[in-house]
């Protein structure tokens, strides 16, 4: 009795060992991967870094040339996208996690999800459609319409779920004390919330720095600073693709370079997020 | 259903206080015939038990302390804690008149007998039905029988101003034997004062069954 | 003794399930009732019926009457924001805002617009606070987080916010049950010192509290009202068989 005791003890044990390491070499190898891409653009990256690239407009190959127009031309849109995103977004979360208990908020949350898992290329194709063919050229404008589109599920349902996380005797409380329902959830629950849906937008925005494909069809590219929405306008992803597919080592370089650019931009922003969060607990 | 821990407390606090009644009464009853008998070595073993009711007594107290500290009793639970808290020191009075009644049989049986004890052995008899009726109905939870009881202490009193009378003649006729009647009236005393006490049984009695207090009240 | 709040054959329901079967009760002014009763047996769904709590429940619906000073509360009409600001409320969690300590204590003044000035607003602030007794131990660090207090210390926060839009009426759902027995006693006592001024409703599942503290115990079961009698008839001969078995720990 007593060994049988022991064998089973001693067979968990392994087991237990066994899986252990096994999820850890998981662990290990999806961070290495992570860890392999950014090293690698790095080291392709880093040798065309420079003032000057960082600056500079795009120029025929042999003269230099850099991505100061994409970087001004990323922000500008990511702004657009903010700006009209982001208010809209959360004011939809809070409606959905507030009052959204019915068939209509059922309705709203599945074309949310269904919004999220649309390919970006589609949006993209979507606002060139309803604004470029109108306006007769692809813009800055367009773009930014685009990443907003893109941004508001994102931000819906990340607001709705941050929402859902404050405890509802905080809402009680404050209606026990006679405060009307919007007064609950404009200055108890909202800010309650805040710390969670500020997460969510910076991961919208992360997400919205990095698309390439919506941009190629709404704000096309540009050679120059250009600082107007109704232009097309150079982003850094595009200009990635560009100096990608170009034929020469050279433009292969400042492609590695702006894409160290871009992937540090995002990073900056993922940690940016994790010292958000970090304040809560 | 009762699967309570204060459940076992409750019953051995029950067991002890019986215990406690069942000791005190046969102290009078042996008191009362070493009295009537003449028999000291039966009056020297009531002094003796006597320190065995005081030690039950001091362990009553502490169990009933206990109870109310540790498991907080509520309404029945309560009532009987707090009866049989405020009946201990009751029973631990009448076991030390019993005592007392012992000492004077010690005196007295090395004098001369008096006279015939009649009244003393129906006084006697009275109190200690009376005693023993107490204890039942305190066991068996019966207000009715208490009331009862609590009637017959009128009986107790009569026969003591019978017996009071009689001495006070034999004093007033006898003079030599003026300390002899004399222990004899104590002895009346205590057991008048014994039945004073089963009426103070018997209302708690009715308190533990119907949380009425009908001390200091007239009875109906 | 005049009847604050009087009860009369109410049923409630949570869509077809009966959750309350005709309770007739009266709530005398200035007086600590306390509800006990095993868990389910409706207590705190009555608590939440006397300043329409269960409002916010949408399938939740309610007959009979509820009077508050001669007005039936769920007449139609009812201005439920002035009724919650005079029969306040004390959660079993305490709940307090995302807010610093003033800010939470003038969340109820100021959306109730109480306060005719701002030394006014901080004047009833301070009132609210030393009323629940935590006025010494906070009136340093008014301006931090509420959550950086102890549970004993949130708890009286939250009676505090409550006392600050001076209701007449508290109601309390078992606000000690979370806290430690030094927190609960201060708790206790700061109850039994309310009842100077407000009449107070308490749902406990600690019967010895309900003992400590009320004055008038009301016992439920299965969403009936077994018995309701002055605390220490309660406590000391129930007139029911149910509450003898339930004080007594013999079932529940």
């Amino acid at each position: 009795m007593a060994n049988t005791e022991q064998s089973v003890h001693r067979k968990r044990r392994i087991v237990n060992s066994l899986m252990t390491i096994l999820t850890a070499a998981c662990a290990v190898f999806a961070t290495s991967i992570l860890l392999f891409i950014i090293s690698y653009i790095a080291i392709q990256g880093f040798s065309s870094l420079s003032f000057q690239f960082l600056t500079d407009t795009p120029k025929p190959v042999g003269e230099g040339g850099g991505i100061g127009n994409a970087i001004v031309g990323s922000a500008m849109m990511t702004a657009l996208a903010v700006v009209l995103g982001l208010p809209v977004g959360i004011a939809a979360g809070v409606y959905l996690a507030e009052y959204g208990k019915n068939w209509f908020g059922n309705i709203v949350r599945f074309v949310a999800d269904t919004l999220i898992g649309i390919p970006s290329i589609i949006i993209g194709i979507f606002i060139y459609t309803l604004v470029v063919m109108p306006m007769g050229r692809q813009s800055g404008l367009a773009g930014g319409l685009a990443l907003a589109i893109i941004m508001l599920p994102i931000v819906a349902r990340t607001t709705e779920e941050m929402i859902r996380l404050v405890p509802n005797s905080m809402r009680e409380g404050a209606l026990a004390l006679g405060a009307p329902q919007w007064r609950v959830s404009w200055n108890i629950v909202l800010p309650a919330a805040a710390s969670g849906i500020a997460t969510g937008a910076m991961l919208a925005i992360a997400r919205i720095t990095g698309e390439t494909a919506p941009l190629l069809f709404t704000a096309l590219n540009s050679r120059f600073y250009n600082f107007f929405y109704d232009q097309p306008m150079s982003s850094l992803t595009v200009q990635i693709y560009n100096y990608a597919t170009g034929p020469f080592e050279v433009e292969h370089a400042m492609a590695w370079a702006a894409t160290l650019i871009l992937v540090g931009l995002i990073l900056v922003i993922n940690i940016f997020v994790r010292f958000l969060t970090r304040k809560k607990f | 259903m009762e699967h309570r821990i204060i459940d076992q407390q409750l019953n051995r606090l029950r067991d002890k206080i019986l215990l406690l009644g069942g000791a005190t009464e046969a102290a009078v009853n042996r008191a009362m015939q070493s009295l009537t008998n003449r028999d000291s070595d039966l009056a020297k073993r009531v002094l003796e038990e006597d320190k065995i009711i005081n030690q039950m007594e001091l362990e009553i107290d502490r169990m009933s302390i206990e109870i109310l500290a540790l498991q907080q009793p509520a309404a029945h639970d309560l009532r009987f804690v707090i009866s049989v808290a405020k009946i201990t020191p009751i029973l631990e009075r009448i076991a030390d008149h019993a005592s007392n009644i012992a000492e004077a049989a010690l005196i007295l049986n090395d004098e001369p007998q008096l006279k015939n004890y009649v009244d003393f052995p129906i006084m006697a008899q009275t109190a200690a039905e009376m005693l023993r009726a107490a204890l039942d109905a305190f066991t068996a939870e019966d207000a009715d029988i208490s009331r009862e009881v609590i009637k017959r202490d009128k009986e107790i009193d009569a026969s003591y101003h019978r017996v009071f009378n009689e001495l006070l003649e034999m004093m007033i006729d006898n003079p030599s034997a003026t300390t002899s009647a004399a222990h004899l009236l104590f002895v009346a005393k205590h057991l008048e004062r014994i039945g004073d006490y089963v009426k103070d049984i018997c209302e708690l009695n009715v308190y533990l069954r119907e949380a009425a207090f009908i001390k200091h009240s007239s009875i109906q | 003794m005049e009847s604050k709040i009087s009860i009369s054959n109410l049923d409630f329901f949570y869509g077809k399930a009966q959750a309350l079967f005709d309770i007739t009760l009266e709530i005398p002014e200035r007086q600590i009732v306390a509800f006990i009763g095993p868990s389910g047996c409706g207590k705190s769904t009555f608590l939440r019926t006397l300043n329409r709590m269960n409002d916010t429940i949408p399938i939740a619906s309610v007959t009979g009457t509820v009077m508050i000073d001669g007005e039936d509360i769920y007449k139609a009409g009812t201005d439920v924001v002035a009724l919650r600001r005079k029969v306040g409320m004390v959660f079993q969690k305490s709940n307090p805002f995302p807010k610093s300590i003033f800010d939470n204590v003038a969340y109820g003044i100021r959306i109730n617009g109480i306060h005719t000035s701002k030394a006014d607003l901080a004047a009833r602030v301070q009132k609210a606070l030393a009323d629940a007794a935590l006025w010494d131990e906070v009136k340093d660090r008014l301006t931090t987080s509420a959550f950086g207090l102890s549970g004993g210390q949130q708890q009286r926060l939250c009676i505090a916010r409550a006392l600050a839009v001076q209701p007449e009426v508290i109601l309390m759902d078992e606000p000690a049950s979370a806290l430690d027995p030094i927190a609960t006693q201060k708790i206790e006592e700061l109850v039994v010192e309310l009842k100077r001024e407000y009449t107070i409703v308490i749902v406990t599942h600690n019967m010895q509290q309900a003992a400590r503290v009320s004055d008038k115990t009301a016992f439920f079961m299965l969403g009936k009202l077994i018995e309701y009698n002055p605390t220490q008839k309660m406590f000391t001969n129930p007139d029911e068989k149910l509450t003898e078995d339930y004080i007594t720990g013999r079932f529940g």
